[in-house]
């Protein structure tokens, strides 16, 4: 697992999280001390890390979590738009993962136990602001949604499994995780 | 007929005596069971499992594994439209909604009195004289909407099969072009005369001059398999006749097992004679179980005239016998490993390979499985000796083959035609015209475009179980690929992973283009899960699921481009239906409500 030949120019990368936990962006951080190695071989475009808000013209697009209302389409849609190699990274972004597990019910059972039948609610209502981006009746991966290039799957997948991972694809190799390193749970 | 009884019958009782409590027959048990009730409820299951000695959930796993058991409750009339291309291209998905809206049911459900349930199923061998159905088990062909209407009206005035008019059940064999099997008109017990005069190594022999190879498709030498298993150890040897027709628009063994069964017979003892064997089972699919009284009536006759049993023709210790084995809906049992595990009273799961059959086959035994026809030839090469046989057809596809032609043709039916006959040949004498493309070999086989055809049927080019599907101009091979990966779908038999789930993701991505959700991603994605299935399957229905596919997409793509709606990726779902719900609990309609299916449209 050397480090990767650095490219000619900095490789710029956008993460973000959907339906997800960001339980995958810890396990990120989770690289450590490979994370001063990751800052010579990239540079962040829109990211937890770097707080910007909209993505630009990148290289590669982590997702992690997958598409439950439409804000997530917009902003999966964004990012495909400008990421030339896509990446699902964890399960809930592979699978749907647990924010799926709503799927066995009717989204109007869902809003409706949360909003108006919760005991000690009193005139509850499902909320209706337009600031509010609408649910969708069932939580996709997303792949169903837009075209995906990698699936990188586990919940979440560990620092070694994504560090092996980036260096893979900066190095221009197809990334390639070896048993120990690929697991689902 | 839903109801549950309160205890299993005596004549359950009666069923498991009959077959001696052994374990092997959980599958014969099962099916003689279940035409007592109609369908196997729980306590049947578990009295079965009780009086066999074994868990009740490898019962339970026989059970839920063959088509045609059913452990939920199904109708006293148990319709069933047989789904093959052939069948499509005739129109039997326009009689079956016919039947259904005539009879106030939807299909795949119990009507609620209990009287019919009516469902697909995969081609029953019918091809040539479709649209096809088993109602109750009994084949009907020609299917036209006057047919469906009498139907109907049977089924509502609970008129019992038998007292059906005759004329239904007539299946006719077509045969259209005779060469020298269906020509050969043999005594019973004339080719056995002559192998016993051989001798058994001299039989052998004639067998291995005569290049005779399997019949079934893959074209293994018949003499090489016959001396492995006569040279294998282990008592008793057994020979299966593979009569598990199950590849979609084959029909020859029907013909064969309808009209030449003694040949058939004649050449499982004929082989016993080669082999050493004591042993013999017919494997019969499910489909063909109304040929059943009349196969055995001939073994009966057989063994009268001292061509079965012990001593054969008055040869010291030369004996032998012949059991039916039914089978119950699972084109996989047509694989030999499945088949074996099938009679041996299991699920049909394939085996891994070695060891082969010929060493440890059924119940450990040597066993030799050959196709229906493989087995009627022989009695060609016993009588007119293996040089005469090895003289006709190819260099390395000795004899003649019977294809089984059906689709867009004049005169479908049975044609025998000595090996290396060009299928340009084979159209002109069937009265096929406009013809865009043939599916030779069945789903798993191979789909020739026009150019293609020149090439020959022959081991060494164009090699065949008999399947001859005809698709003229009119025809969409999508339709067809994809009529063929809902097939692969159904019959995995769930085993391994990359089948099970390959074929169904298959399915969804041909399901997504029919639907007019298509884009280009999704046929890289089509060719990466057809290599996954080619490499990565457990056996080879896994392997060729994709064959369809494969050469429809490398012969036909325009049949797949001209459905997709995006050059790059399309979900399968429409995005702002998906927010349709939400819409209304809301009460919502404002811009920010909505999602264009098309990024595009949103700028």
């Amino acid at each position: 697992m050397s480090p990767a030949p650095a490219p000619a120019r900095k490789l710029r990368v956008a993460t973000t999280s959907l339906a997800g936990c960001f339980g995958c962006h810890m396990s990120f951080l989770d690289i450590d001390e490979h994370l001063f190695e990751l800052v010579e071989l990239v540079e962040f475009d829109r990211s937890p890390l770097t707080d910007i808000k909209d993505v630009g013209p990148c290289d590669i697009g982590l997702i992690e979590g997958g598409v439950c209302n439409a804000e997530n389409v917009h902003v999966l849609r964004e990012f495909r738009r400008h990421c030339k190699t896509l990446i699902a990274l964890g399960a809930c972004a592979v699978n749907g993962g647990l924010p799926a597990q709503r799927n066995h019910l009717p989204l109007s059972e869902c809003l409706r136990e949360v909003y108006q039948f919760r005991p000690g609610l009193e005139n509850g209502q499902i909320p209706n602001d337009p600031e509010l981006p609408l649910p969708l009746d069932r939580v996709r991966p997303i792949h169903e949604v837009v075209r995906v290039d990698y699936f990188l799957p586990g919940c979440p997948p560990s620092g070694p499994a994504i560090w092996k991972f980036l260096t893979d694809l900066i190095a221009g190799r197809t990334p390639r995780l070896a048993g120990g390193l690929l697991h689902y749970d | 007929m839903s109801a549950l009884p309160a205890t299993p019958t005596a004549a359950l009782d009666g069923v498991l005596q009959r077959h001696g409590h052994y374990p092997t027959e959980l599958l014969q048990i099962l099916i003689e069971a279940q035409d007592l009730e109609g369908w196997l409820p729980a306590p049947t299951l578990t009295h079965i499992a009780q009086s066999l000695h074994i868990p009740r959930s490898r019962v339970e796993g026989v059970a839920g594994f063959y088509s045609f058991l059913y452990t939920q409750p199904v109708g006293r009339y148990r319709v069933l439209f047989s789904d093959n291309i052939t069948d499509r291209m005739l129109g039997n998905a326009e009689l079956m909604d016919a039947l259904c809206r005539k009879l106030w049911i939807e299909p795949g459900k119990l009507s609620e009195d209990g009287l019919v349930s009516i469902a697909t199923t995969s081609c029953t061998g019918l091809c040539d004289q479709g649209p096809g159905m088993l109602v109750n088990g009994r084949a009907i062909g020609q299917l036209t909407h006057r047919r469906i209407n009498e139907i109907a009206e049977m089924i509502r005035q609970q008129r019992p099969l038998e007292l059906w008019p005759a004329e239904y059940f007539q299946i006719g064999d077509n045969i259209r072009r005779k060469d020298s099997l269906l020509n050969l008109d043999m005594k019973p017990g004339a080719a056995l005369a002559a192998v016993i005069e051989l001798g058994r190594e001299g039989w052998l022999q004639e067998v291995q001059k005569s290049n005779l190879r399997g019949r079934g498709g893959a074209g293994f030498a018949t003499a090489v398999k016959w001396a492995s298993a006569r040279n294998a150890s282990g008592e008793p040897k057994i020979i299966v006749c593979n009569a598990d027709e199950g590849e979609p628009g084959t029909f020859k063994d029907r013909v064969l097992l309808n009209s030449y069964a003694d040949l058939i017979f004649e050449g499982m003892t004929l082989a016993a004679w080669a082999v050493g064997a004591s042993e013999g089972f017919l494997y019969l699919r499910g489909e063909y179980r109304y040929l059943l009284p009349q196969l055995e009536a001939v073994l009966a006759r057989r063994r009268e005239a001292g061509l079965l049993g012990r001593n054969i023709l008055h040869e010291p210790c030369f004996d032998f016998d012949i059991r039916i084995h039914l089978g119950a809906g699972a084109y996989v049992c047509g694989e030999e490993t499945a088949l074996i595990e099938s009679l041996e009273g299991k699920r049909g799961t394939p085996r891994i390979r070695p060891p082969f059959p010929v060493t440890k086959g059924y119940l450990g035994r040597p066993t030799v499985v050959n196709n229906v026809e493989t087995l009627a030839k022989t009695c060609l090469i016993a009588l007119g000796g293996g040089e005469a046989f090895a003289a006709s057809g190819t260099a390395q596809s000795a004899g003649t083959k019977l294809l089984s032609i059906s689709g867009d043709c004049a005169a479908p039916g049975i044609y025998e035609y000595p090996f290396g006959v060009p299928i340009a040949r084979i159209l002109e004498d069937c009265g096929a015209s406009d013809t865009q493309a043939v599916q030779v070999g069945g789903a798993a086989g191979v789909c020739l475009a026009g150019y293609e055809f020149q090439r020959r049927i022959a081991y060494e080019d164009v090699p065949t179980a008999g399947a001859f599907m005809i698709f003229d101009g009119s025809r969409d091979l999508f339709d067809v690929a994809r009529a063929f990966v809902h097939f692969f779908a159904h019959e995995s038999c769930g085993f391994c992973t990359p089948c099970r789930v390959g074929t169904s993701l298959l399915q969804g991505f041909m399901d997504k283009l029919a639907d007019g959700h298509g884009a280009k991603a999704d046929l890289a994605d089509i060719d990466w899960l057809d290599r996954l299935l080619k490499n990565a399957s457990h056996c080879g229905l896994g392997s060729a699921a994709p064959n369809p596919v494969i050469d429809t997409l490398q012969k036909f793509r325009p049949a797949y481009e001209r459905r997709l709606v995006s050059l790059d990726f399309e979900p399968a779902f429409d995005l702002d239906a998906a927010l349709a719900e939400a819409r209304q609990l809301t009460a919502r309609d404002d811009p920010g409500a909505h999602l264009h299916t098309h990024e595009e449209e949103e700028k």
